[in-house]
């Protein structure tokens, strides 16, 4: 039976929350970092909803967003050689709504029923902009989830689905503009989001036979807080059915945002539950799913509610503002300015610098990272194994904090980190909190954009404190 | 191995005096530090018969050197090892004159940091070759890594990390301020080290070394000619210079509380020189103290100290002027000044000005036996030169 076999999300470290200053706001929303971004975020999701399965077997990537880093330059192709899948996998992009997510969710249901792939992995990912203080930025938030989609092993079905597209500008974002724009908000909600909402589940509801009374949960796209209050009361939803919408801990994630919401609700669901799904924009995707025994094997010891928890609120709203280019940087007068890496180079080191491969000597067995020619132990020449330090654990065998370094976010932290197994790379350390760094932390890697320039993201992976 | 010992002399030196030389250019540092030792020498530039000029990234060819001279079709290499450059530079002419190829050798050290704008290294110099894809480690964080590692290894709480460092910054100011070709001759207390702001935790702004403007330049032949130009020449005793190849991220072992290039490349000089007990028979080191952290895994790693008992000599004075073993007495690169590509020489003209009996305010009583130390890189990648020089005569 086709379905979803595995889920996994991701959710930032920081918050825009009650102890930021300026911020305004008691609603936690979750902020990617300075050196974070949709693709960054897909990285995480798949990784966590693959944890513990074997990767080389997923046939295809689709990665949803209405913020991928180019615009013209693949982001699955990214995301999937940094998640370490097979080279011949299917890649797509899924771009330009906030309902991308579903789509890529019902082009992999169709490409696996049709037989032409086994597994399919749909990431959506988003961090959208926001122009500074305007609405859309206190309903925004950040996240990213991850479904395999796979014709054996389905831990959750889909019992019917309909789809409508409806032609509107309510929220849009033009080419080479910065930030989404809308229509006026009542005009947006009632002839955009709650009629065409409304009409998809009805029609769903009426085709599949379906009384609202019997759905566990409701998984429901909404702009912000309000507008899903109005939608659970027009839908007549007791509060018990409906899923957590986030928005007092996470906020609105785009293309993300209903995914993200699933996997948590997944992550509760239990064998017999009858999930609605619900995704907005330019029209609606509606699905009615069956959660079938197993659920509790999919679930990743990551889940939503624990990144949820695991957290640190930023001291200012400047400091988001920094990082989301909202307030210009200063030049860099005591630095020089910032290259671009050199594309070669960055293509020629592709499997170490995005998968992260190291080598193991097959003399002397031991792991180095960045590869060598010649073995640093034994000397051997050019007899290696690729080997992927991305997923393992290690721990801080020294560190320091440089407080004038180039960084978004001083103090520049820099460790050396010693891997269990064996080996050691020279990292940069993000989402710390440079009181709790000591000799001996444990961390794990993260991918991450060191920065961009010359209109290159330099993708690479650095180390943080072990998360959950 | 073959030696070389007390095979060559140095017979004339200059050194500019080094700071943010604004208004001098590359070819005036070299005329100057050049000039200075011709004279010093005793000898006319049309004498020069081979030159080695080092320089890290303020210039090309060895004509950046003849250029300026205006050294006529003489043979001239530019040498590039990082901060060992002008040691390196010394010792390969040290080699020539020493088989017997040239009987007179200019080297020159020079290095113009200050025309980049910015208040610390341009890491774009230091790192020619870099694609700009790794990310960037810059250097007090390099070393800040030792100094982590060295409190832990050793127990040492941070106050009392940060003291002992402090407490070889606050020695190396006081030589500095008895040094007039220095960039900072300013006594500092120890309260004004540890209060500095942070530059890379642990690592304060006491701890770091200047970026300077600076050249400094010697004169070599081969010591049985060198009675010819003077008296009170100085005689090289011992050459050791190794690499590190970057075992400091490979090996998942490398400590970060010693550099094993320290290690080989003095106990490579030590043999040459034929000294077995460094901390008795060495009366006065220059030392790469690019951070105080440096200074104190040198004092080991050159066998000044004991491992793990550096603090206990820099408690008790050791290595001030008026202590067994003077180190960087001239203010080392903490006060002195760090002109990359001349930093070697000007170590080698501190113990030149020593053996002499010219260093001033700071002279110490009849030393013999002096050494310089010079260190290239970052943990595990080291270029790492040590010089052993002796009173000629």
């Amino acid at each position: 039976m086709v379905g979803i076999a595995s889920f996994g999300a991701y959710i930032p470290w920081w918050r825009l929350g009650p102890e930021t200053k300026e911020w305004g706001s008691r609603a936690e929303r979750a902020a990617a970092s300075y050196d974070e971004d949709s693709v960054t975020m897909a990285v995480a999701a798949t990784v966590n909803c693959l944890s513990g399965l074997e990767r080389q077997s997923v046939d295809a990537l689709y990665f949803a967003s209405t913020t991928s880093p180019y615009r013209e330059k693949q982001a699955a192709a990214t995301v999937a050689a940094a998640a370490d899948l097979r080279p011949s996998v299917f890649t797509a992009d899924f771009s330009n709504t906030t309902r991308a997510g579903t789509i890529a969710l019902k082009a992999a249901l169709d490409a696996v029923k049709s037989g032409s792939m086994k597994k399919v992995l749909v990431v959506a990912a988003d961090t959208r902009p926001a122009m500074a203080r305007s609405d859309f930025e206190a309903a925004f938030g950040d996240s990213a989830a991850a479904l395999l989609i796979a014709d054996s092993g389905a831990v959750v079905t889909v019992e019917d689905s309909l789809f409508l597209s409806d032609e509107m500008l309510d929220v849009w974002r033009a080419d080479k503009e910065a930030y989404a724009r809308s229509w006026e908000d009542r005009f947006v909600a009632d002839e955009g989001y709650t009629r065409v909402l409304l009409e998809a589940v009805s029609g769903l509801a009426k085709r599949a036979k379906l009384d609202p009374k019997e759905l566990s949960k409701a998984v429901l796209y909404a702009p912000d807080a309000r507008r899903h209050a109005e939608m659970v009361r027009r839908l007549g939803l007791e509060t018990k059915q409906v899923a957590d919408p986030l928005f007092s801990a996470m906020g609105n994630s785009g293309a993300a945002y209903a995914l993200t919401v699933l996997v948590s609700t997944l992550e509760e669901a239990r064998e017999g539950d009858r999930i609605l799904l619900a995704d907005y924009g330019n029209g609606a995707d509606v699905f009615l799913l069956r959660v079938g025994p197993g659920v509790e094997k999919a679930r990743r010891e990551r889940t939503v509610k624990a990144l949820l928890g695991s957290k640190k609120g930023l001291d200012s709203y400047e400091i988001y503002a920094r990082w989301r280019g909202l307030i210009d940087p200063a030049p860099p007068v005591r630095r020089p300015p910032l290259q671009g890496p050199s594309v070669t180079a960055f293509w020629r080191e592709r499997d170490q610098n995005i998968r992260l491969y190291g080598a193991r000597c097959q003399n002397c067995g031991y792991e180095q990272y960045p590869p060598q020619r010649v073995c640093t132990r034994c000397h051997t020449k050019d007899r290696f194994q690729p080997v992927r330090f991305a997923d393992k654990k290690g721990h801080i065998f020294t560190y320091s904090m440089d407080y004038l370094g180039a960084t978004v976010q001083p103090p520049l932290v820099i460790a050396v980190v010693n891997f269990e197994g064996g080996g050691r790379i020279l990292t940069q350390m993000t989402d710390r909190d440079p009181s709790q760094l000591r000799v001996g932390l444990p961390v794990e890697m993260t991918f991450r954009k060191l920065f961009s320039a010359d209109g290159v993201h330099n993708y690479y992976w650095k180390s943080m404190p072990v998360r959950v | 191995m073959g030696s070389i010992k007390d095979k060559v002399a140095i017979i004339g030196m200059g050194c500019v005096k080094f700071g943010e030389l604004w208004n001098k250019s590359v070819d005036d540092l070299i005329v100057e530090a050049a000039y200075e030792a011709y004279e010093d020498a005793g000898v006319e530039p049309k004498d020069i018969q081979a030159a080695w000029v080092g320089s890290m990234g303020s210039g090309w060819r060895g004509c950046m050197l003849s250029i300026p001279l205006k050294l006529e079709y003489i043979p001239i290499s530019r040498n590039e090892n990082a901060c060992a450059t002008a040691s390196d530079a010394f010792r390969n002419a040290c080699y020539a004159v020493a088989a017997g190829v040239y009987d007179l050798a200019l080297v020159m050290g020079v290095e113009k940091l200050k025309d980049t704008g910015f208040a610390g290294l341009d890491v774009s110099k230091v790192e020619p070759t870099g694609t700009n894809v790794a990310p960037p480690c810059p250097p007090p964080v390099q070393f800040a890594l030792a100094a982590t590692r060295y409190f832990h290894h050793y127990g040492l709480s941070f106050q009392q990390g940060k003291e002992t460092l402090a407490k070889i910054a606050v020695k190396n100011h006081y030589n500095g301020a008895r040094s007039p070709k220095a960039h900072f001759q300013r006594e500092i207390t120890l309260e004004q080290a540890l209060k500095a702001p942070m530059v890379a935790w642990p690592l304060g702004l006491f701890d770091c070394c200047g970026v300077s403007d600076g050249a400094a330049a010697a004169i070599i032949t081969r010591t049985e000619l060198a009675r010819k130009y003077r008296q009170d020449y100085v005689t090289v005793k011992g050459l050791g210079l190794t690499c590190g190849a970057k075992q400091g991220v490979l090996q998942d072992d490398y400590d970060f509380v010693h550099f094993e290039e320290n290690v080989t490349a003095s106990k490579r000089a030590y043999a040459e020189a034929g000294i077995t007990d460094p901390r008795n028979e060495v009366d006065l080191a220059s030392v790469h103290d690019c951070f105080t952290i440096t200074e104190l895994l040198i004092y080991e790693d050159l066998g000044f100290s004991p491992r793990g008992k550096a603090k206990e000599d820099v408690d008790s004075g050791f290595f001030s002027l008026q202590g067994g073993l003077p180190v960087n007495t001239d203010g080392g690169l903490k006060c002195f000044g760090h002109p990359v590509g001349a930093s070697g020489l000007r170590m080698i003209y501190e113990v030149y000005k020593q053996l002499q009996g010219k260093a001033g305010e700071r002279q110490l009583k009849d030393p013999k036996v002096g050494l310089t130390h010079n260190l290239g890189g970052l943990p595990g990648e080291f270029a790492c030169a040590v010089i052993v020089l002796g009173k000629g005569g």
